[in-house]
């Protein structure tokens, strides 16, 4: 019996480090001098431990990171809760409120969902510029707030919602907008935390579509900031890691910190899908 | 009849003849209001681009977004008939075969392995979920610049000078054999599998200790046995959605390619790195042939919905022999 937990600790340990080496590697080598990082020899920490990397990194001006830095901010701070938002408000609609138009509005929501998101980048393109949204916040921000998955989880959430309190408030003079406002999306705090900590992520990691709208440099999110700079001819390797380190160090402390959430979120999203 | 009916016992409904009448417009009101931004955004968004683009993949839009210039399917023809787009596909679909199932039992092997553990079962969980917090853009940088780096100093080359090798190799950059395979498939590797090793986690611990005992009562001793007589059949629904999500993921393949292989695609050959969204955003944003990109676009999505498709039917005779 012993003898066995020890392979499993052993086998866990020797899967967990090529884990855990790519971490390793980005800190270590934003740490480094050009010149250490460039030579041929293998080091495993620096010799001289310097931060010239980060200040190379914002100190390029052909590539704005800081204010890449804040693009990508912008964009997943009002996407994670905007889009959270708004698929609850149809998910309770469609739960609660008994009209003739809900059930076919429910299929008009989950028939997108059988086109995979990321074939359909440029019919969203030619859309979005047709109506100019190229190089603008609202062309990089609005396509993406619209998650008819997310509409299917509150929906289900909210079919669930315990009848009684609907009633209480019902006798208090509320009305739809009041219950959903007052009572149901109060109390569906966890779903909402799960859900709008992954749109967050997914927003900020997002590559394709804001490579296609934000063409312009003052419209680049960090992730396209760093495509940028690594597919350069000449490259400050120093500097693009320390980039690259800055662009992940919010979302690893998002899921040190919020890790319970993400994981029912990932349970909630994943299992469906 | 003459007797009056009797009074309609009180049910728990609300009453219907006059409330409901009052009721109508408040009811359609909210839900009008409530649903309508989340319709006419994936109206815009999802219908109309998907019909636009349908009606555009039919045109010559070149350095155009406007419909007019009709053409038949001579974008598809075009596409078909461009070696560097059917080569796209191929180089999708072996790239799905391949990354599918080794993520799968990567990523179910680790979950077996964590809830195996006693101590540290949380400090293993997060090691490997922790990957799924960083953008392909950063994992590409890492694995193109530093492990997988053609350098002497790049860590595949350090292990590889140790078992012997003198020469550094360079990965990216060696098509034949295709080593810059070895790149794109374990960046990917890396980044997702924590994220399905979560689902299969969650799976494994909703199977109810009952039936391990149960089946250790009845003399099934060995753990691969109580593997295969419990805790895979138990996963079978965790299973369907974690390949269903695999394939659909791998058919969308854009970003580490685009950054591990971009600034490199003419040292390998041509188009041999290029996934179809490679192809139909340089089509699209590169050439401005928005016609043939919409093609494109209409091309993958009927590849990938095909694909699903195929996938669910397989699971599902699973599903009937196992009933039946």
């Amino acid at each position: 019996m012993n003898r066995r937990r020890l392979g499993s600790y052993l086998a866990v340990i020797v899967f967990a480090v090529p884990f855990l080496l790519p971490f390793y590697l980005l800190i270590r080598n934003a740490l480094m001098s050009r010149r250490e990082l460039g030579s041929l020899d293998w080091h495993w920490w620096p010799e001289t431990v310097t931060f010239q990397g980060f200040a190379d990194a914002f100190g390029n001006e052909a590539v704005p990171l800081a204010h890449a830095l804040w693009n990508s901010t912008l964009i997943a701070a009002i996407s994670a809760p905007l889009s959270t938002l708004l698929a609850s408000m149809a998910g309770y609609a469609l739960a609660r409120i008994p009209v003739a138009a809900s059930k076919p509005a429910f299929f008009f929501i989950i028939a997108t969902m059988m086109v995979p998101g990321a074939a359909t980048f440029i019919p969203t393109f030619v859309v979005v510029g047709s109506l100019g949204g190229v190089n603008t916040m609202w062309g990089l921000i609005v396509p993406g707030l619209f998650s008819a998955f997310a509409v299917l989880l509150f929906r289900g959430f909210y079919l669930r919602f315990p009848r009684e309190l609907e009633d209480a408030g019902r006798v208090d003079g509320l009305g739809y907008l009041g219950l959903y406002g007052r009572l149901a999306l109060p109390n569906s705090g966890a779903l909402f935390a799960s859900l709008g900590i992954l749109s967050f992520i997914e927003h900020w990691n997002a590559f394709l579509w804001p490579l296609v709208i934000g063409q312009d440099p003052e419209y680049w999110t960090v992730q396209v900031a760093l495509s940028t700079n690594l597919n350069q001819q000449a490259v400050n390797l120093p500097a693009l890691f320390a980039g690259a380190l800055v662009a992940i160090l919010p979302l690893v402390a998002l899921f040190l910190i919020a890790q319970r959430w993400i994981v029912r979120g990932v349970l909630l999203t994943g299992i469906k899908g | 009849m003459t007797t009056a009916a009797p009074p309609r016992p009180a049910t728990g409904r609300p009453r219907r003849a006059p409330g409901r009448r009052a009721a109508r417009w408040p009811a359609w009101r909210a839900f009008l209001l409530l649903t309508l931004p989340m319709v006419a955004g994936l109206f815009l968004f999802k219908y109309v681009a998907i019909g636009w683009g349908f009606l555009l993949s039919f045109n010559d839009a070149r350095g155009t977004i406007a419909l007019g210039d009709w053409n038949g399917l001579e974008n598809y023809r075009r596409l078909l008939g461009d070696p560097a787009f059917t080569r796209s596909l191929v180089t999708i679909l072996l790239f799905t075969l391949f990354i599918v199932p080794v993520t799968f039992a990567l990523a179910l092997g680790l979950a077996v392995l964590v809830n195996r553990l006693r101590g540290g079962r949380a400090f293993f969980r997060t090691t490997f979920f922790i990957p799924a917090a960083v953008s392909y853009v950063v994992g590409a940088l890492v694995w193109k610049m530093s492990l997988f780096s053609g350098t002497p100093s790049g860590v595949a080359n350090s292990l590889a000078y140790l078992l012997g090798y003198e020469e550094s190799i360079g990965w990216v950059a060696t098509v034949d054999p295709p080593l810059y395979w070895i790149v794109l498939v374990t960046v990917r590797l890396w980044l997702q599998t924590g994220f399905y090793m979560i689902l299969f986690l969650a799976g494994i611990q909703q199977i109810p200790a009952q039936l391990y005992e149960a089946a250790r009562v009845d003399g099934a001793e060995s753990e691969a046995r109580l593997f295969r007589h419990i805790t895979w059949p138990m996963l079978r629904n965790t299973s369907v959605a974690v390949v269903l999500l695999l394939i659909i993921n791998a058919f969308q393949a854009f970003d580490e390619f685009y950054n591990i292989l971009a600034s490199n695609l003419s040292g390998l050959g041509g188009a041999d790195g290029r996934t179809p969204l490679i192809y139909l955003f340089q089509t699209a944003l590169g050439e401005q042939n928005y016609g043939a990109g919409s093609a494109g676009a209409f091309v993958v999505t009927v590849l990938i919905v095909v694909f699903t498709l195929l996938q669910g039917r397989f699971a599902g005779f699973g599903r009937s022999e196992e009933e039946g």
